[in-house]
């Protein structure tokens, strides 16, 4: 083994060139990161196919073909056999540092308890999210099910690790103690391999811990950590957190086929994908006091992270992907929720039977613009979907006494209001195939704005090659290193949405607008209800905009107040919406088709009748 | 490089397979090393812990979790049966005594005194775990499980609902493009596997379920009358435990497809086999298909061993199926493998391959829009 040692500190040495890989379940993905002149860049990237599944059974084959696939791009020696040559030994030889990420196997799938669901249960659901898991289930002793019932239900699951939570620190033992036992009872067994005990994480009142430990100690893996609510008013998800991390490195990664060699070639701890997403996020959104709202996509999940006045949160909806669960979008959303976006009309035996088939064959691709639609359509769906479920859980903490003063009486509100503010949200990160590789830019930033109809002055990105849980791992080891990267390599800027609040008839007038660009010219113009306006604004430029909303419109600042803003440049640019919020499409099937025909011609959305015709005809000769 | 096509389904006449069959938890092997045995035969037996049913006593007596011990009758460990008394009060007067009865018959597993729970356990199930396919036990797992090897004809399908079956294969079409309409079955095909060919019409489904067909293996059928088979709109491709009465697999996808020509022809060729099959499908990492698994009679010498062999790549000559509209369940052969991106009608630059369909035709499609159909 030639990786450096776990405790041989990376940062002793200058890093220059760094190693990345990110094991999915399908494919393993490598980036070559050099340091160039005074900044790190992105240089080189390999892919290869995931090797934990038989015939290999050994995750670190798809490591080295994918980093041979670097070698081979880059010219660089980095691999001595099936040993990673660390650190540098000249200008083409080595790298400093290798590090990991995984979401191989299903990733990391956790079950959690609380007592009253949507208190405890919701922390310990926050602990997991946050920590890169799958939450399969939340248990709590509110939560409808008779005490039969979750017994089978913990027997039947088979998780990676449970978290328990449940009662403030010195409060009533008794609810806490009865879910132990119920969870003893069960006699859980872990998802990979018979011979080793479940983890389990207890981080609920401290109290109790001698006698969970009593009851759980023997039949499982039983560790005990802080509790994550030790008042009502504050939760405390940082150990429990933690604790999920280093179980999944003793118990989860050992268990995985080649993962114990992994562990020993990497620099650094492995982060579960997620996480290290959450953590370049988080890091970003930190460093440029921004609020951001970040989304990846896949085939499977859809993972949603926020900051939020420095509050990070995470969801994944577990069941909402573009492939293995596209059929559950269709499901979750329903026929005409999706095919609101679709400018056609299609029958719906046909296309059900094409999701079908899209859920069976998932590595498939759009062949046909139609095609594409349709995917483009469930995408929205699929990321509207999880953004309510992300709202849900990114909340303030549910059930704590409110001190309210006599202005607070006429706002009705109640505590847990979700933390996600579309006016506040400076900053939208796109992740994941269809967004990263939509055949048009402008088709990404079109799929966030119509899924998250966002309010006001929004920039918009996606992440051009997924290379975000790289810098995620990276970021613990050198913070510069990750964030020039992120910002040079890693988003692609596709401009900003500017989008008034407020409702009116089509052609009525939403807002006048003066955009003044940064080479002097300025545009005035009126913007209507309807209206979807794009202004070509470079990557690095800027312009301000100057919007007099009218009567019952705002952005922000209030009804008919006019709002000066810089805005940021693009790939696309700059977007005016003046389709109203919330959205609404007409009812009609035929308006609602011209409608979406003209937004669509408008911003160049698909490539024309005629630009079809030709590319026909160079693919079927 | 990532290969940029979907792996093929195996279709072929002589192959061999080895079907891990494992408990789900520790119990005994039947078996040994070497043991041929049959499709039905039971090759491990494991206990699975009965059910528990919590039942709260300090609540249903009025009394602290922590006095709990005094009442009961029963006591951790021993057997109670259902309606039996397991905790009472003794009241000064008589009439004030409250007696709580078991609602099942087991055994008092635990009693806790911090919460006044009670904890009953029913009696274990015997689970038998079946060989699933005729063959030789080729390795033993001790208290785990087998692994049994079948010298067979294989046709992996697309997708699947319903468990392990087994039976006669009958054939109920006269050609792959055939759909399978509910006049084409008889009651002769009680607990046989039945060949249908493109399509497989709702009616179809009720009535193979009135017969009691075993299994139903059809190119395609409607997402819409999979609903109402199941009686939920299926969201994720996991299957393999449905319980509607039959297995049902598919060997091209959903709408109505013709059987591809070989899949068929060698099902009819093996009609009046046993057959073992599965729906059980997964299309995830570790990806499981439906099978139909014909063990040989005659062992013949295994040309190649298909589900084995790592695949190089797509080569010129290959048998494709198109997994993609607008061509969706054509079939044809690889008559060209340009290297260079090609722009599709989407805009994507995607690299491409030319198939020569049965008609003489040539249609240029994605390379991730193909599958081999793979096998000898």
């Amino acid at each position: 083994m030639t990786g450096p040692a776990l405790n041989d500190s990376p940062t002793a040495r200058p890093l220059r060139v760094v190693v990345a890989t990110d094991c999915g379940s399908t494919t393993t993905k490598a980036i070559l990161i050099e340091k160039i002149g005074d900044e790190y860049r992105q240089t080189y990237r390999g892919e290869a196919p995931t090797t934990v599944e038989a015939p290999f059974e050994d995750v670190t084959r798809g490591v080295l073909n994918a980093i041979a696939e670097i070698e081979e791009l880059s010219g660089r020696k980095i691999l001595d056999g099936d040993r990673i040559i660390t650190p540098c030994r000249d200008d083409k030889t080595g790298v400093d540092l290798y590090i990991s990420t995984s979401s191989a196997g299903g990733g990391l799938q956790m079950m959690v308890t609380g007592v009253v669901q949507n208190m405890t249960g919701e922390s310990a659901q926050r602990a997991a999210l946050g920590a890169g898991a799958i939450v399969i289930d939340v248990l709590a002793s509110n939560d409808g099910r008779l005490p039969h019932e979750k017994i089978e239900r913990i027997r039947t699951m088979r998780p990676d690790m449970i978290l328990m939570s449940g009662g403030t620190d010195g409060g009533a033992v008794t609810h806490v103690v009865e879910m132990a036992e119920y969870i003893a009872a069960a006699e859980p067994k872990p998802r990979f391999g018979a011979t080793y005990k479940l983890p389990l994480i207890y981080a609920g009142n401290k109290v109790a811990q001698g006698q969970v430990r009593a009851i759980l100690g023997e039949k499982t893996a039983l560790v005990m950590t802080e509790n994550i609510r030790p008042v009502l008013e504050r939760e405390n998800l940082g150990p429990a957190r933690h604790k999920i991390h280093d179980l999944f490195l003793e118990h989860v990664m050992q268990q995985a086929p080649g993962y114990k060699k992994l562990m020993e070639m990497t620099g650094a701890p492995i982060m579960p994908t997620p996480a290290a997403v959450g953590l370049i996020m988080e890091t970003i959104a930190k460093r440029e006091h921004i609020n951001l709202l970040g989304v990846d996509i896949g085939g499977a999940t859809t993972d949603v992270f926020s900051v939020f006045d420095g509050m990070f949160n995470r969801t994944v909806s577990a069941n909402l992907g573009m492939s293995y669960s596209v059929s559950n979008v269709l499901a979750e959303a329903g026929l005409a929720t999706i095919m609101r976006w679709v400018p056609f009309m299609i029958d719906e035996q046909t296309l059900r039977n094409r999701i079908k088939n899209k859920m069976i064959r998932p590595t498939t691709i759009p062949q046909t613009l139609d095609e594409l639609q349709i995917e483009q359509a469930i995408a929205r769906e699929a990321l509207r979907l999880a953004l309510i479920h992300h709202k849900s859980l990114a909340t303030g903490l549910k059930g704590v006494q409110q001190e309210r003063t006599i202005s607070d009486v006429f706002e009705q509100q109640t505590s847990g209001k979700t933390l996600i503010d579309m006016l506040k949200l400076d900053l939208i990160v796109g992740s994941g195939g269809i967004l990263s590789h939509a055949p048009r830019r402008v088709q990404a930033m079109m799929m966030m704005v119509d899924a998250y109809e966002p309010l006001g002055v929004t920039r918009l990105s996606v992440d051009s090659i997924f290379m975000m849980p790289h810098l995620g791992v990276l970021s613990t080891i050198d913070e510069k290193a990750a964030t020039d990267v992120f910002m040079r390599d890693c988003m692609v800027y596709l401009g900003t949405c500017v989008a008034p609040i407020g409702q009116g008839k089509i052609g009525d007038r939403c807002a006048d607008y003066e955009i003044t660009f940064s080479d002097g010219r300025v545009v005035t113009d009126q913007l209507l209800f309807g209206d979807l306006r794009l202004y070509p604004l470079a990557v690095g430029e800027q312009a301000t905009v100057t919007v007099r909303p009218a009567k019952g419109v705002h952005l922000g600042a209030g009804s008919g107040t006019p709002v000066t803003k810089t805005v940021q440049g693009g790939v696309v640019g700059l977007l005016l919406d003046g389709r109203g919020r919330p959205l609404q499409l007409p009812a009609d099937q035929r308006a609602r088709i011209s409608l979406l025909t003209t937004w669509y011609q408008a911003v160049g959305l698909y490539p024309s009748s005629d630009e079809t015709a030709s590319s026909h005809r160079t693919d079927n000769r | 490089m990532a290969h940029s096509y979907t792996p093929g389904l195996t279709v072929t006449d002589n192959t061999v397979v080895r079907r891990v069959r494992q408990l789900p938890l520790q119990g005994t092997v039947l078996v040994k090393d070497g043991d041929l045995v049959r499709a039905t035969q039971s090759v491990a037996r494991a206990e699975l812990p009965g059910k528990v049913y919590p039942l709260n006593l300090a609540n249903q007596l009025g009394v602290a979790p922590g006095e709990i011990k005094d009442y009961l009758v029963k006591r951790e460990g021993e057997t109670v049966h259902k309606d039996e008394v397991l905790a009472e009060n003794k009241p000064f007067f008589k009439w004030l005594k409250t007696e709580i009865r078991s609602p099942i018959t087991g055994t008092v597993e635990s009693v806790s005194t911090v919460t006044g729970q009670v904890l009953l356990r029913e009696p274990p199930r015997v689970l038998e775990l079946l060989a699933y396919v005729d063959g030789l036990v080729v390795e033993v797992r001790p208290q785990q499980g087998v692994t049994v090897e079948c010298v067979c004809s294989l046709v992996q399908g697309i997708f699947g609902i319903g468990g392990e079956a087994y039976g006669e294969l009958v054939v109920a079409v006269d050609a792959p493009d055939r759909p399978l309409t509910p006049d084409r079955l008889t009651v002769e095909m009680k607990g046989r596997v039945v060949i249908g060919g493109s399509f497989l019409p709702a009616a179809t489904m009720v009535k193979a379920k009135e017969i009691g067909v075993a299994g139903l293996v059809v190119g395609g059928i409607h997402d819409q009358d999979l609903r109402t088979l199941l009686g939920y709109d299926l969201g994720v491709a996991i299957t393999g435990s449905e319980q509607v009465g039959l297995t049902l697999i598919l060997t091209e996808g959903f709408g109505a497809i013709p059987m591809a020509t070989k899949t068929f022809a060698l099902l009819s060729a093996r009609a009046g086999a046993m057959a073992s099959i599965s729906g059980a499908t997964q299309i995830r990492a570790g990806v499981i298909r439906p099978e139909i698994i014909i063990p040989l009679k005659e062992k013949r010498p295994v040309v190649t061993r298909p589900t084995d062999r790592t695949r190089e790549g797509i080569q010129l000559g290959d048998l494709v199926r198109i997994i993609r509209d607008p061509l969706f369940g054509k079939i044809g052969r690889v008559s060209a493998l340009p290297s260079e991106l090609r722009k599709i009608p989407t805009e994507s630059e995607v690299r491409v391959l030319e198939v020569q369909l049965d008609d003489g035709s040539t249609v240029v499609v994605p390379r991730a829009n193909i599958e081999v159909i793979e096998g000898v």
